[in-house]
């Protein structure tokens, strides 16, 4: 169960493709460790509204927010803002007043820290290390942005450093024009191409943007190494999330592939919305007790539940085999979806309680 | 026609649904993914589609857009020379610019769609009636749309200003573009419809065309009905009581999306369509023929 893959953890980070439930279960998970004595925080990105005030996030900034609720621990949220925390970076890492109102005012600035590529999951991580560098929790519980690659969040701090280490960035940081002159012809010509293909303005904002952010390079830099490190940390575990649906699992093998390949620490994989059903049923019985049209409704609906019974069971026995015999915990599908502490508890069951079926280790 | 949705509500599946549908009529299609998505071709059980149009069923056709193919494309048009381009293109410093440069694959992804929908292409391939597009979920879906306005405003002059340009007006045009949203009928996807559609009018300026409700539960059991598969738990044999538990919890799901449905209704002003449910454990060509059928007499 959940608690023994979070035992000596202090961060926990759910990933998984879009649509399986992986706020849900970030929030269950937290609200599972709060009530079995630790101080938790769970980071969200964008909750479903019910879910986010029952949480008590609904007008909430990038602040966390203890959420009233009985346990042994306490339970903190908080909802991500990703251009306020970049923001912040910046303020963070700016020199002086005048470099910090540059890269701030710069248009460029505005549009990469408004949520486009990849900047989103940066912020995630960032945020992540910095309340984990605090250390006021017990355990942190990241809820990953909803991309449709899942995995863009972790290449966002190599990006982010491989960009500051490029050629680019140089170019644009030497003063005047003596920086072309240095970087040798190829890439004086390149210059003057690209010109004409964009149109001089845009590279003006963009020089300017990347001059005043060289100035911040240093800093900004060794922090995405150290949330590197924060990742690959024992302290660390990934938790997968997915449903037996086929385009979910292949994500998530693919996914798992990713994590070991980085040497990122995983704990294992909680599948939701598994349909569940027992045996054949006694048709005969059913149109006793019931009369022939619903027995028939009945049994037709029952014969659809057991198909879909199947079909998850032989998708997740496909994935254990793939991933190599890991850790599983198979939420099965509830009567409707989940987006209150009620909801919560009853996951709970599933992921720390008496019912959890875990599948071989 | 782009199409988008929270993840994991099949935005995929309508895509393509529409797509044969349209095809059906009549209409030269094309099919659309982005982000190197390859989810058509396991739908169609085909092979990799790729940046090429490749054919799926008679009138549609299918493309994979990957940014740095389109990126290729869209600066070998400005520059009129394959060795410019190519200059620029084998640069690293451009590829480092252009990878970190905010929304630019956003950019030129779009562009591609456009190109694609246009009656003189550009790039060299087949010409399509209608290009729909299996767009990224909501949040990065509204950046690709707001990617063409935002460039056109950043560049101020220049040929990425006036490009951007044409593409956001053609954006903006409904003659020329709808929005479709496709949604589940469940809490988390309802409440990201009814925000999207607010967003894509306040930051976009673009209206949501249509709604698409997918995989709704047919209401088969009647309150009466369901009272007596209740009343009967007690009675029945272990292996009858199962039977009866699994209608009763499709009942309940069944009802707990009706309200669902009922509040995506109240909410948004696009019109909303609803699909079945598919008790299909993968979908297939075959499904997808289904699905392109109800829509035809939903729509």
């Amino acid at each position: 169960m959940i608690a023994d893959w979070l035992e000596r953890k202090e961060v926990c980070i759910c990933a998984g493709s879009g649509g399986v439930g992986k706020t849900t279960t970030s929030a269950a998970i937290a609200l599972g460790m709060a009530a079995r004595g630790k101080k938790v925080a769970v980071v969200t990105i964008d909750p479903a509204r019910r879910l986010a005030s029952s949480l008590g996030l609904a007008e909430l900034g990038n602040e966390e927010r203890q959420v009233a609720v009985n346990v042994d621990g306490e339970l903190w949220a908080m909802m991500l803002d990703a251009k306020r925390t970049f923001d912040e970076l910046i303020e963070w890492h700016a020199p002086d007043e005048r470099t910090r109102d540059a890269v701030l005012g710069n248009r460029i600035y505005q549009e990469l820290s408004n949520a486009v590529a990849g900047s989103q999951e940066y912020m995630a991580m960032e945020k992540l290390h910095e309340l984990h560098q605090e250390g006021r929790y017990d355990l942190l519980v990241l809820d990953t942005p909803p991309t449709r690659n899942a995995l863009d969040f972790l290449d966002a701090p190599r990006r982010l450093s491989e960009f500051i280490d490029s050629r680019t960035l140089q170019v644009f940081t030497a003063p005047g024009r003596v920086g072309l002159k240095v970087i040798g012809r190829g890439t004086g010509v390149a210059f003057s191409v690209m010109k004409r293909a964009t149109g001089i303005d845009l590279l003006e904002d963009l020089g300017e943007f990347f001059r005043s952010f060289g100035d911040m390079t240093e800093g900004i830099r060794e922090r995405a190494g150290r949330v590197n490190a924060l990742l690959a940390d024992s302290r660390t575990a990934f938790v997968l999330v997915t449903s037996p649906r086929r385009d979910a699992l292949e994500e998530a093998a693919y996914f798992h592939h990713r994590l070991m390949e980085a040497g990122l620490p995983f704990a294992g994989v909680v599948a939701n919305r598994v349909h569940q059903a027992g045996g054949p049923t006694d048709a005969a019985e059913l149109a006793d007790l019931l009369g022939d049209p619903l027995a028939r409704k009945v049994i037709r609906t029952y014969k659809e539940e057991r198909r879909l019974a199947e079909r998850d069971r032989e998708n997740l026995a496909e994935l254990r085999g793939r991933l190599g015999r890991k850790p599983m915990i198979e939420v099965p599908h509830l009567h409707d979806d989940i987006h209150d502490l009620d909801g919560l508890r009853q996951m709970d069951a599933y992921l720390f309680g008496e019912r959890a079926q875990t599948g071989a280790e | 026609m782009v199409v988008t949705g929270k993840g994991g509500v099949g935005k995929t599946t309508v895509a393509a649904a529409l797509g044969l549908l349209a095809a059906r009529r009549g209409k030269r299609t094309v099919v659309c993914e982005v982000a190197e998505q390859e989810r058509l071709a396991a739908l169609f059980g085909v092979g990799d589609v790729g940046h090429e149009e490749r054919e799926l069923a008679p009138g549609l056709h299918a493309v994979s857009v990957q940014p740095n193919r389109a990126k290729e494309e869209w600066l070998h048009h400005q520059l009129k020379s394959a060795t410019l381009a190519g200059v620029l293109g084998g640069s690293r410093m451009f590829q480092y610019l252009t990878a970190a440069a905010p929304g630019l694959s956003e950019l030129v992804t779009i562009g591609k769609v456009w190109d694609l929908a246009q009656l003189e292409r550009r790039t060299s391939g087949s010409v399509f009636d209608l290009a729909i597009v299996d767009a990224p979920s909501t949040g990065h879906g509204l950046a690709m749309l707001r990617a063409p306005g935002t460039y056109a405003n950043v560049a101020r002059v220049g040929p990425i200003s006036r490009q951007a340009g044409i593409i956001d007006s053609f954006l903006h045009d409904s003659a020329s573009t709808g929005v479709l949203v496709v949604a589940l009928p469940e809490e988390m996807p309802v409440s990201e419809t009814i925000d999207f559609e607010r967003r894509l009018a306040d930051e976009v300026g673009m209206q949501v065309e249509q709604v698409v409700v997918n995989a709704v539960y047919p209401q088969r059991f009647g309150v009466e009905e369901a009272e007596r598969l209740r009343s009967l738990d007690g009675r029945a044999s272990p292996s009858a009581r199962a039977a009866l538990r699994a209608a009763l919890a499709e009942h309940e799901r069944a009802r707990g999306q009706r309200s669902h449905l009922r509040r995506l209704r109240r909410r948004v002003k696009a019109p909303v369509a609803t699909l079945p449910y598919v008790f299909e454990p993968e979908l297939g060509r075959d499904e997808v023929e289904l699905l392109a059928s109800e829509l035809e007499r939903r729509l």
